[in-house]
């Protein structure tokens, strides 16, 4: 499965001040043990909201905002895709990561399409049978 | 607060094929490495719900597991003496504690090299790789390749007794030897990630997480083998095919053809990845290993933003190095289709019908369906009806056993079953997308 890890913003991330050569260190060392584990898929960091712009969406009219935007604690600052076996694991690679200060890092699953071996609903499972056995039926002489 | 069991499989999926590496390189002995690992596992389920996950859990893993691996050795030494009536240590007996401190950072590719160890048949090698760094358990090994699970189970064991008894070194090769044993390695992870992407056998079509599997493998092996051009070249063809995963698969679990598939549920994630990969492999070496050129082919499809688009020719370019280099029958297939998209269905047809006579293709019902393909496009329908029906009677897979029924009965109808003239099929004008195909020899 993939999910997505979101890494909020703050006051220092909005000013554009770059983190500590110590953490900057410490960071690339973790996203190349992700690497190297090959569950990274993705990731970048984000621009402050000063480069942003939105688009408000009302019927057919589109409003254009400049950023910044004053929210900081729900700007995201950066973004990793994994790929994981379960959101278990997407956990304990988190923990992993060099984050401080009380600082909150969400992952979310990504929605994946159905894996019909797992997730046959009642209906599909029946269809299965019944295409089986039509198979099994026209393959006799 | 407890930590939860889900907790604690997490972190043994993220640390157990690197612990039992560094284990097999201290005590030499691939069977008992495992044992040493599963005993360190048990003990953490002990005491991790209450004293929370340790900061560095493979750390205290190995050390759990090196305290088992010492008492062991010291029981045995004493019986040793006892026997010998001496208290004076054995000879022979590693020293444990100095081993273990020694972090050669390899061990995740010694288990690597060893479970695809060329001493084990293919089949032996996938199903101890997927147990040993898929973490997989013999029930979904067994479910992964349609096997009864005492199959499996033997097969995995009879695998490490083989390479037991063959007393195999594990150290990690180097130069020439390294990149040959890698050969066998990536020959394994491209069969564990076909059976995913085509399932030979079976009523499920695909299965993804066997393709999952394989390519966190390949993405591991492409990082530490940064040089390695065929390593990424198999990279890039399966995460080039990955992306089509969600395509393949209709909504009632029916396979889509290449030509069919509404591209715009192609995976541009994995699609950047696998053009990526390629771009390395071609730089890093010429002229284009097999892996590279299939994969290069599965690029041309990728590129192409519809089907109408696709740059055949530049296909049937590819397919004719691919055929040199390989020689493979089933490659020259592939590319007969090539030819009949580049050049006219009676081209490839011709290209077809040499191949008729091949004892490597003689039960391979991709043979038929291709020519039941290309007749249909030329309107010979009856003759297409006969070869599409044998192609169904040949086929192990059941979706793909419905399609080629289906298609053949449509022969029939007043109107084309909507696959003659352009919109024609995937590549092998079958539900097995082409490129997946064209190295390896017919399915058995």
């Amino acid at each position: 499965m993939r999910v997505m890890v979101f890494v909020p913003g703050d006051q220092n991330s909005e000013a554009g001040k770059m983190p500590s050569q110590e953490l900057i260190a410490k960071m690339m060392k973790f996203n190349e043990e992700l690497v190297k584990a090959g569950v990274m898929l993705a990731g970048d960091g984000l621009t402050p909201t000063s480069k942003a712009r939105r688009v408000r969406f009302s019927g057919s009219h589109r409003a254009v905002i400049d950023g910044p935007f004053a929210e900081s604690k729900e700007i995201v600052a950066g973004y990793w895709i994994w790929q994981v076996q379960s959101i278990d694991e997407a956990v304990e690679w988190l923990k992993r990561a060099p984050f401080d200060d009380g600082i909150e890092v969400t992952i979310r699953p990504v929605f994946e399409p159905e894996d019909f071996g797992r997730e046959l609903t009642p209906e599909l499972r029946q269809k299965e049978a019944r295409l089986r056995a039509e198979v099994e039926r026209r393959s006799k002489p | 607060m407890g930590t939860a069991r889900s907790a604690i499989e997490a972190v043994w999926r993220i640390e157990s094929a690197r612990l039992i590496g560094g284990l097999v390189r201290i005590v030499h002995d691939l069977a008992l490495a495992e044992d040493l690992a599963q005993e360190a596992l048990l003990a953490a389920m002990e005491h991790w719900p209450s004293t929370g996950i340790p900061e560095n859990p493979g750390a205290w893993l190995m050390t759990t597991a090196r305290n088992r691996a010492v008492d062991q050795a010291r029981r045995r030494q004493m019986q040793a003496g006892l026997a010998l009536g001496s208290s004076e240590p054995s000879p022979g007996i590693p020293d444990l504690a100095a081993a273990i401190d020694e972090d050669l950072g390899d061990d995740l590719l010694r288990l690597i090299l060893i479970a695809c160890h060329p001493l084990l048949s293919t089949e032996a090698r996938a199903a101890l790789t997927l147990r040993l760094l898929g973490g997989l358990t013999t029930a979904e090994i067994a479910r992964a390749f349609l096997a009864p699970e005492p199959t499996i189970a033997q097969r995995i064991a009879r695998a490490k007794r083989t390479l037991a008894e063959a007393r195999v070194p594990f150290e990690v090769p180097r130069g020439a030897e390294l990149s040959a044993r890698l050969s066998s390695v990536l020959k394994v992870l491209y069969l564990v990630f076909n059976e995913g992407y085509s399932a030979t056998k079976g009523n499920r079509w695909t299965r993804p997480e066997l393709c999952e599997e394989a390519l966190r493998l390949g993405r591991i092996l492409a990082e530490r083998f940064p040089q390695e051009a065929e390593v990424h070249g198999l990279l890039a063809l399966m995460e080039l095919q990955a992306s089509r995963l969600r395509a393949r698969v209709g909504p009632s679990g029916e396979p889509v053809l290449l030509l069919d598939q509404d591209r715009s549920r192609w995976d541009q994630l994995l699609v950047h990845r696998g053009l990526a990969a390629l771009a390395r492999a071609e730089a890093l070496c010429q002229p284009l290993g097999p892996y590279t050129l299939q994969a290069a082919i599965a690029g041309a499809h990728s590129r192409a933003r519809t089907a109408a688009e696709t740059d055949w020719p530049r296909i049937v370019a590819l397919y004719d190095a691919l055929a040199q280099l390989t020689g493979s029958p089933v490659v020259e297939l592939n590319r007969a289709v090539a030819v009949s998209f580049a050049f006219g269905a009676a081209a490839g047809l011709e290209l077809v019908d040499a191949l008729a006579d091949e004892p490597a293709l003689a039960s391979y019902h991709l043979l038929p369906s291709v020519r039941g393909d290309l007749l249909l496009r030329l309107g010979r329908r009856g003759e297409a009806r006969l070869e599409l029906e044998r192609a169904a009677s040949l086929a192990q897979n059941a979706w793909e056993k419905a399609l080629l029924l289906g298609r053949a009965r449509a022969c029939l109808g007043a109107t084309s079953p909507g696959r003659t003239g352009e919109s024609g099929g995937d590549a092998a004008a079958a539900p097995s997308s082409t490129p997946g195909l064209a190295s390896e020899p017919p399915p058995r």
